[in-house]
């Protein structure tokens, strides 16, 4: 982009070709969604079939991608419209259906027809599928998992969702395991002597006052899908083990998405930390929308201009100092990720100057994935 | 109510605002829900404004609900066996209107005159705002449900409560905004203040583009630098013209008064730069 502009290095490189799944996590609103497709593009441009599965995106982003109709839930080839995608890559796109999902798992560990139409129907269930805190992740997690024993793709990248704790996700496969070991699910479990009841005698003091707190129909759902369930647990127990094992996996790498301020780099440095804390590293940083450089220069204090141009002149010197301000706050702010994360590869994406509004833009910013770090 | 996606800048508005609102002689309080607390170091004390800070989070507004209303037996057991997830997911949004309801006490107080609240960090903006709704269908009696529908009641009172919906000059932020507002209008009913457009570029005035290269020439400033200054120049002119396109979209699709706060060149705001974007505010309301 500019004269000192960025040298280039292989290791960013490497992590796209060394990984079979690639999770990109963050704080809200730092582009996940954009770097996820990205990367994507990139292990496409190098020969890779690539699934991108997004939680959000913005209708933008679909479009951007030449998918008009929007993303769907089931992988979308995107054309290669405007770029190449090298020799037998290929780049697909879905969205994560956390209902669609949940209903899958139900059907594969269900018995029978009417243990998987007791289940769908019941309004707890409806609840813990759509809206339970940790279901989306752990819906995320399992559809990695699926693309990721699907012959079609050999990469799987994946946004997580945004949550306030980005580390839900690597234990979102267990938040059901857990739910299911709550004293109330075995409390809720207990036979009595007149067979099985909505619930068991020596719970019943205590589901009362929950049901005096909740409303006693509400209560009833629980319970109802709490009997339905009952039998399913090992299997989506067993299940949830082999996600584990996929996210902690040698080649699963964990992407840290910023955006070049203050607050976001400081969560970025504690998940990085808590990432490493859990015993996986982090592969990769990239921050998005960073102040491009124009060069590095001092901005002169008096601006000596023949006549008419010195307020124009001395304008431009200006804007140029403001920019370059900017910047330099940025890849101050970045020091705090860069010192902790380093030999790992850091790349800054630049702001651009229009909208990402097809392939073409995408790929302008593509373009900086490998690019060095430059420094002022 | 301060409302809006991630990363648009809610907590800088909050603070703002509540600044703002201290410099005029009111008594504020702003409430902090869940995420990490930031809002005591953007806010400190300043002699003669009565500005104070608190912090909510769910489970403990839960716990705190459940011992004021005659449980406090079954309050401690519901939190130690981890009901509070079956509750939550039993009943969806009922750890948001506890919250809600916490907020409703604070202004039945009458110890302030403005409340503040930072809206989720999460950006469920509107799932947030009508869990009220949801929860007063799904429960149909019990303590739950009257706290329901006197939040409902709070919300939907334009002369108590109002909502600040924030965002960005940029497409994808404009139009989410869009749609939330007719989402919560329509779906909570309750009364949108002025949207607040926050980062809006207004440092130095750009030269015009026809005399940009005259003078460029008259300068004689040597290759390298002549491009920068003019690289950099249309790179400003481009950004600066894409924000306005964004605003004037805003301005369109949603009728709502516009106000505008403007970027700082920095990588996070201080203390100090929320008290003068909130002087800012000030000049520009004319009070």
């Amino acid at each position: 982009m500019t004269a000192d502009g960025p040298v280039a290095v292989g290791s960013m490189r490497d992590v796209v070709q060394q990984s079979d799944v690639i999770v990109c996590c963050g704080s809200g609103g730092v582009g996940k969604t954009t770097t996820a497709a990205i990367i994507g593009m990139d292990a496409a441009r190098l020969g890779r079939s690539v699934v991108v599965v997004t939680i959000d995106p913005a209708k933008r982003l679909a479009d951007a991608l030449g998918l008009s109709m929007g993303l769907s839930s089931a992988p979308q080839r995107i054309g290669g419209v405007g770029v190449d995608m090298g020799a037998g890559g290929e780049m697909w796109a879905m969205m994560l259906d956390t209902a669609a999902t949940f209903d899958g798992l139900v059907r594969i560990y269900a018995d029978d027809e009417q243990q998987i139409d007791r289940i769908l129907s019941n309004r707890f269930y409806r609840n813990m599928a759509g809206a339970m805190s940790g279901t989306q992740e752990y819906m995320a997690a399992e559809t990695l998992h699926a693309l990721h024993n699907d012959n079609r793709f050999d990469l799987v990248v994946v946004d997580t969702p945004p949550s306030r704790n980005a580390l839900d996700f690597l234990d979102a496969p267990g938040v059901l395991s857990r739910f299911l070991d709550h004293r109330v699910f075995k409390l809720a479990m207990l036979p009595t002597r007149s067979g099985l009841k909505v619930f068991g005698s020596a719970a019943q003091p205590f589901f009362k006052a929950i049901g005096r707190v909740v409303g006693s129909d509400v209560l009833a759902d629980s319970m109802a899908f709490f009997q339905a369930f009952s039998g399913m647990e090992t299997g989506f127990r067993e299940r949830a083990d082999d996600v584990v094992a996929l996210l902690r996996a040698e080649r699963t790498n964990f992407v840290v998405v910023a955006s070049p301020r203050h607050d976001t780099i400081t969560e970025a440095v504690w998940l990085a930390q808590q990432l490493g804390d859990q015993g996986v590293g982090v592969a990769a940083a990239i921050i998005n929308r960073v102040q491009p450089s124009f060069g590095v220069i001092d901005v002169p204090t008096g601006v000596e201009v023949p006549g008419a141009s010195r307020d124009v002149v001395s304008a431009l010197w200006k804007n140029l100092g403001e920019l370059q301000q900017i910047r330099r706050a940025e890849l101050e702010a970045l020091e705090p990720l860069v010192a902790l994360i380093e030999p790992a590869p850091i790349a800054l994406l630049p702001l651009l100057d229009g909208d990402i509004h097809d392939l073409d833009s995408l790929d302008q910013v593509a373009q900086h994935l490998f690019l060095e770090r430059n420094r002022c | 109510m301060v409302a809006g996606k991630g990363g648009v800048g809610k907590t800088t508005v909050t603070a703002v605002i509540a600044r703002a609102a201290a410099r005029s002689g009111n008594r504020v309080l702003v409430i902090e829900l869940d995420g990490k607390p930031a809002l005591d170091k953007l806010l400190p004390d300043h002699d003669g404004e009565e500005l104070a800070v608190v912090h909510l989070s769910a489970p403990d507004a839960l716990e705190e609900y459940l011992n004021d209303h005659g449980f406090r037996r079954i309050a401690k057991r519901l939190n130690r066996t981890g009901v509070i997830d079956m509750v939550g997911t039993a009943a969806p949004g009922i750890d948001d209107v506890v919250v809600l309801g916490k907020v409703k006490h604070y202004e039945k107080s009458t110890e302030y005159d403005l409340i503040v609240v930072d809206g989720p960090a999460a950006g469920h903006a509107v799932t947030f705002l009508m869990s009220a709704t949801g929860l007063a269908d799904a429960v149909r009696g019990g303590p739950v449900r009257s706290q329901a529908d006197d939040v409902l009641e709070l919300l939907a009172e334009p002369e108590r409560c109002m909502t600040v919906l924030v965002t960005l000059p940029e497409t994808t932020p404009v139009n989410e905004t869009i749609e939330t507002a007719y989402a919560l209008e329509d779906d909570v009913g309750i009364r949108l203040g002025p949207v607040v457009v926050n980062g809006v570029d207004q440092g130095t005035e750009l030269p015009k583009v026809g005399e940009v290269e005259t003078a460029l020439q008259a300068a004689d400033l040597g290759d390298a630098v002549t491009d920068m200054l003019r690289d950099a120049a249309a790179f400003r002119r481009s950004r600066r013209s894409m924000e306005r396109k964004a605003i004037d979209r805003l301005a369109v699709g949603l009728p709502l008064d516009q106000v505008q706060i403007r970027a700082l060149p920095v990588a996070g705001l201080d203390a100090d730069d929320i008290d003068a974007l909130a002087d800012e505010l000030l000049v520009k309301s004319g009070s």
